[in-house]
């Protein structure tokens, strides 16, 4: 057992140093310091009280796509669907704060029901793609790429069209909702408590889910073997429409925190690849909920870190991405390389 | 609308609908071989950017052609190779691929970032570009679009009418029956998994360096094109004809809606944008319903001459997908 | 063309399919092969055909030794095979079908082929729309369709594995119509049945395989009594039986018909009672596994009434049946059984129902090895199910059926497993027998069959024998009806 761990861990390190490697030879490429990009990245993250502040309020959104696709991983789905989910959780929210924001219902109490629309609305979207693959047999693959974009069509008609700013329609989205409809942040600065702690709060419960109970141990098992779990008695379609409306409303709740703490309006793209990202973090810890929130945290890190790099380098925002993305990339190939040179660990 | 106007519109149709022909038809050839490429998004970002750098770089149009394709094939062979000898996951290693493709597109295409390239200037085809209303809108073209028509017959030709467009089909459908013939699968595989790339390789430069040259970044208005090439292969029924409509249809409706804009601004283009989707959700949901436990159950409790005639239509509308899509061979 | 099999050896794992089979065949003779199910006559022609490579021994075509690698290398040798289901391309044509694998050039060459299929489907007389889509076509025309392939592409050696399975009578007569042509053209030709009546009308000479081993050669005229007692062996003493039926009727069958695209299974009716064995004999493919899951609700049967306890369960579906005390042990234990990467205290759990939200994960540890314990399975509550050997999974499975039950399916219950194995799995069922769960098993292994059951099924071809008192069966008789003789006597007469 333990020779395993080594070999295992041999083969994680080997990818993020093959990852590291082949960003470098890009840095290389378009003429930026390899060393001090990752010095900039490190800085751009940590250096000030500020930049944590920013990595800590892109964790949460991302903490929250993770914790929903974990679900939906462990019932053996590909819910790739996740950005569409998020951007109709964001599009409920904001449903609900318009239509409540000029009634005499009280701030906190609208803040509320659009977190609660949001969350619907995530859910709602999520058992679309889940009733498609269900009853219609459509791989939640397609389906899920399917509906995303239909997602971004709804939302740019609706910031376009009958949710248009006053005056003249852009890309920047809907009008701004007044301060009494954000959420709370701490005194002069744009982090949320509130974001933060539900979030966090999402990853645990997501954790002790899979872990600790029945609900959780049944999901696994009709994400295993389908047939065999069946046949034990678990009612295999109601739990995988179970795992895609309990993603849905953790993707949704994501989509709502963007609207009512970070950006405060609808906009196109204002699930800014959290949904993917979410993907790929899942693939990256393997599928243990216990390293989610780190390696999630690390992943807003490079986001945030990137940021600044296209002003001091010129360097493109998505280099960040380009990390993220080799680094699942040599995870990936070095597990199979190790499953089928050495044997299954 | 003048008919004047109208038929340089339509001619644009056509010439915009290259790059997605491309990508379609290599995606077809390779799915038909039990390959799914999901990196297409990536591959197309990736080669555009590669392919206008090269061109920039060289000065030669085609190398950047040729540039795009390599690099088109690189990312398929990363796809083949995980899937056939390594057994992981397609939609794995493609999902990722995908957006590493286009992360790296943006990250390694700064230095390129709004630079004039060399642009493919149109050619007319001597004699047939003067037939009324044919000539202007199929022959005034550039030679991209050009060999995209033949990209069309030369695939639907390869599959339906030679032998070993034959066995392609035999591998897709049956690769045991296939291997008993002689076929050696997954060598086969590699191949058309390589040559699809190829193809959606060769939709990146097409795009840059012909229907919107120059690269502009994520202005540059690729992204999404690959996710849209994916789906139109799968309402094309893996069938390059029937592809080729769903591409030139999706191409129709993006200039429809630029149309529109102008005389109607209440609604925007972009909501043309995503008819492929609707009609792909469309497609697999016909053709995987025969599928579902609860039809068989209701195909049971019919009597039997209803039966029949039910369980015939399933079959017969089942046909499309290559039934070992996505699932490894091993020959033991 | 003359065969001859030399001391083939193959091993898989710890199974020794094929023991030094030494075998020759001249050419334009018609050699059956009989052999039970696990008999090594499947293996034994997939190496002769190129799907798999002996361990050791040579094979012999006219007198050369050749080394055949591959399917392709063997249709270059002259060998091709026919599969019990037709290795073609359902989507594709007849004439593309016949036109797949043979080499040439770019284009296919549809007309001159298309000549050619015609020329050779009238020397058989076969009659064959080179149009059609193979998807349309019965099992009997796929069959033909290959035929006329394979010599198309010039194999001189033709085997066929299990022919006469799922083809109706007229198609079954043009079959052995053309396959006493091709041996008189010289070819040589192997089939492979498990039908005695077939082999016995059809071939010049028969061999017959047992685990492994080349057992016997006959000549005709045949008698079923030899050609039974070599495929089964001796009857050997059976052990005590101790009925434990009472007079409850636990199932009631009637009429029940069921289908899938080969095969019909119709018009069975049967009582079976409290704390009675039904056995279910016969090869494989004849209907046994499609009856057994339309008894426990897992496929909707096309005709009949299914009841249980006096409770007409007919048309639901299979969680109603299981909350009618009915369980189903499929045959794969891994695919269908079991869920690798689980191990055994996960699997507990899972079939208990679930107490509360959280898993007492201690209480389920120690339920897991009190069940380990009580089924003598080799392995702790940590492991995971896939690093159990075939056996202990056989018992983990059996452990995690719930109580009580009142009727229990089984599919092959001790495939696979050793002697010890299975005695003791089954004195854990006929427990569950003396607490009054029905049994109803279906299995290939003629001794088990008539050991454990009270009463036997019997089914060819999806047709299914009255039930038949055990004791009044010998291993000869079963073996008869199994391979498709003496069921005109039983119509007759012979009832229980």
């Amino acid at each position: 057992m333990k020779k395993n761990t080594w070999v295992n861990l041999g083969f994680q390190v080997g990818a993020l140093i093959l990852a590291l490697l082949i960003t470098t030879l890009i840095l290389v490429a378009v003429g930026a310091p390899p060393l001090k990009t990752y010095a900039s990245i490190v800085s751009g993250a940590f250096g000030s009280k500020d930049d944590v502040l920013e990595v800590l309020i892109t964790w949460s959104p991302l903490l929250l796509t993770t914790a929903g696709v974990l679900v939906t991983f462990a019932a053996g789905l590909w819910n790739i669907g996740v950005e569409g989910q998020m951007v109709l959780g964001s599009i409920f929210t904001t449903w609900v704060l318009r239509l409540l924001q000029n009634s005499q219902v009280p701030p906190a109490l609208i803040i509320v029901l659009g977190i609660l629309g949001g969350v619907i609305g995530g859910a709602l979207w999520a058992a679309l793609a889940g009733a498609l693959k269900t009853f219609g047999g459509v791989n939640e693959i397609f389906g899920g790429l399917g509906l995303n974009f239909v997602a971004t069509a709804l939302t740019i008609y609706l910031v376009f069209g009958p949710w248009k700013r006053p005056g003249v329609a852009s890309m920047s989205g809907t009008q701004p909702f007044p301060e009494s409809l954000w959420l709370p942040t701490l005194p002069k600065t744009e982090l949320s408590l509130w974001a933060l702690g539900i979030s966090v709060l999402v990853i645990v419960i997501v954790y002790f889910l899979l872990r600790g109970t029945h609900l959780g141990l049944r999901l696994k098992a009709v994400g295993k073997n389908p047939k065999a779990a069946f046949l034990m008695g678990i009612p295999t379609w109601q739990y995988s429409m179970f795992a895609f409306l309990l993603c849905g409303a953790f993707v949704g709740l994501s989509g709502a925190i963007q609207v009512v703490s970070v950006y405060h309006r609808l906009l196109p793209n204002i699930s800014n690849g959290y949904g993917f990202l979410g993907l790929l973090v899942a693939m990256l810890i393997n599928y243990q909920a216990l390293w989610a929130a780190p390696i999630a945290f690390i992943f807003a890190a490079l986001n945030i870190g990137g940021v600044q790099l296209q002003i001091i380098y010129k360097l493109s925002s998505s280099f960040a991405g380009a990390f993220q993305d080799l680094l699942v990339l040599m995870v990936l190939i070095g597990e199979g390389a190790r499953q089928r040179f050495l044997g299954k660990g | 609308m003048e008919t004047n106007t109208t038929l340089i519109g339509l001619a644009g149709v056509l010439a915009a609908a290259a790059p997605v022909l491309f990508a379609v038809m290599g995606e077809t050839l390779n799915e038909r071989a039990g390959i799914i490429n999901l990196s297409m998004n990536g591959t197309i970002l990736l080669s555009a950017m590669g392919g206008f750098a090269v061109a920039y770089t060289t000065g030669s149009l085609a190398l950047g052609f040729l540039a795009g394709m390599l690099i088109g094939a690189l990312v398929a062979l990363i796809v083949a190779f995980s899937s056939i000898t390594l057994h992981q996951s397609q939609v794995a290693v493609g999902f990722v691929l995908a957006l590493a493709g286009r992360d790296l597109s943006y990250t390694l295409g700064a230095p390129y970032m709004n630079q004039p390239g060399p642009v493919l200037t149109s050619w007319s085809i001597p004699l047939l570009k003067d037939i009324p209303i044919l000539g202007p809108l199929f022959f005034q073209q550039n030679l991209m679009t050009y060999i995209s028509y033949l990209a069309i017959v030369v695939a639907w030709l390869w599959i339906f009418r030679t032998r070993p467009g034959l066995m392609l089909r035999g591998i897709g459908e049956r690769p045991a029956a296939a291997y008993v013939r002689g076929a050696n699968v997954n060598l086969l595989r590699y191949i058309y998994t390589l040559i699809g790339g190829a193809l959606i390789g060769l939709a990146g430069p097409a795009y840059t360096l012909s229907v919107k040259a120059g690269w502009m970044g994520t202005q540059t208005g690729l992204d999404g094109i690959g996710w849209i090439a994916l789906s139109i292969t799968i309402f094309g029924g893996w069938n390059p004809l029937r592809a080729a409509f769903g591409a030139y249809l999706f191409s129709l409706l993006q200039w429809l809606g630029l149309v529109f804009q102008t005389n109607l601004p209440g609604i925007p283009s972009q909501v043309l944008q995503v008819a492929p989707f609707p009609l792909m959700i469309l497609t697999l949901l016909l053709v995987n319903i025969g599928d579902a436990e609860w039809v068989q159950r209701s195909l049971a409790a019919m009597p039997a001459g209803t039966r029949r005639v039910a369980v015939r239509l399933l079959r017969a509308m089942r046909a499309s997908p290559p039934a070992s899509l996505g699932v490894p061979f091993e020959s033991e | 063309m003359n065969v001859e099999l030399k001391d083939i050896h193959k091993t898989f794992g710890a199974v020794r399919a094929n023991v030094g089979i030494n075998l020759a065949i001249p050419a334009g003779t018609i050699q059956g092969i009989l052999g039970e199910n696990g008999a090594g006559k499947s293996t034994l022609m997939k190496i002769l055909s190129g799907f798999i490579r002996a361990d050791r021994g040579e094979i012999i075509l006219d007198g050369h030794p050749v080394v055949i690698r591959s399917p392709a290398d063997a249709i270059r040798h002259g060998v091709g095979m026919l599969h019990q289901d037709p290795l073609d391309i359902p989507p594709l044509r007849v004439i593309d079908n016949f036109i797949l694998g043979r080499e040439g050039g770019l284009l296919p060459g549809e007309k001159e082929a298309g000549r050619d299929f015609e020329r050779l489907a009238e020397q058989f007389s076969f009659s064959l729309d080179r149009e059609a889509y193979v998807d349309s076509l019965t099992v009997g025309e796929r069959q033909q369709l290959e035929i006329l392939r394979l010599i198309w592409l010039g194999a001189r050696v033709l085997i066929f594995d299990e022919p006469t399975t799922g083809i109706s009578a007229a198609q079954k007569e043009k079959l052995f119509a053309a396959l006493r042509l091709l041996a008189e053209q010289g070819k040589t030709v192997l089939f492979v049945s498990h039908k005695l009546e077939d082999v016995e009308g059809l071939c010049h000479r028969v061999a017959v395989l047992r685990q492994g081993v080349l057992v016997g050669e006959a000549k005709p005229p045949y008698t079923t009594k030899q050609l039974v007692e070599m495929m089964f062996g001796k009857t050997i003493s059976i052990g005590d039986r101790n009925p434990c039926g009472s007079s409850d009727v636990t199932l009631r069958l009637q009429k029940l018909a069921v289908e899938d695209y080969r095969l019909k299974v119709q018009d069975v009716t049967l009582d079976v009672h409290c704390g009675e064995v039904i056995g279910l004999a016969g090869m494989e493919g004849s209907g046994q596994a499609l009856f057994l899951r339309a008894t426990a609700g897992l496929i909707r049967a096309v005709g009949g009434r299914i009841e249980l306890g006096g409770h007409d369960l007919t048309g639901r579906n299979y969680q109603i049946f299981k909350k009618h005390g009915v369980a189903f042990l499929p045959a794969s234990r891994l695919e269908e059984g079991l869920i690798p990467g689980l191990n055994l205290t996960e699997h507990f759990i899972l079939a208990e129902e679930p107490e509360g939200f959280f898993i007492n994960w201690e209480k389920g540890r120690k339920l897991a090895q009190r069940r380990i314990t009580d089924f003598n399975v080799r392995g702790t509550p940590a492991n995971t199910v896939e690093s159990l050997s075939g056996g202990n999974q056989q018992r983990a499975l059996l452990a995690l059926l719930r109580e009580p039950l009142h009727l229990l399916l089984l599919e092959h219950p001790t495939r696979g497993l050793d002697i010890e194995s299975t005695i003791y799995i089954w004195s854990k069922l006929k427990e569950r027998c003396q607490q009054g769960t029905s049994i109803l098993f279906m299995s290939s292994d003629l001794e088990e069959i008539l050991q454990y059951s009270d009463r036997v099924l019997v089914f060819f071809s999806g047709r299914v024998t009255p039930s038949l008192e055990a004791a009044t069966l010998t291993t000869e008789k079963l073996g008869e009806l199994i391979g498709g003789s003496g069921w005109t006597e039983l119509a007759s007469g012979k009832n229980a």
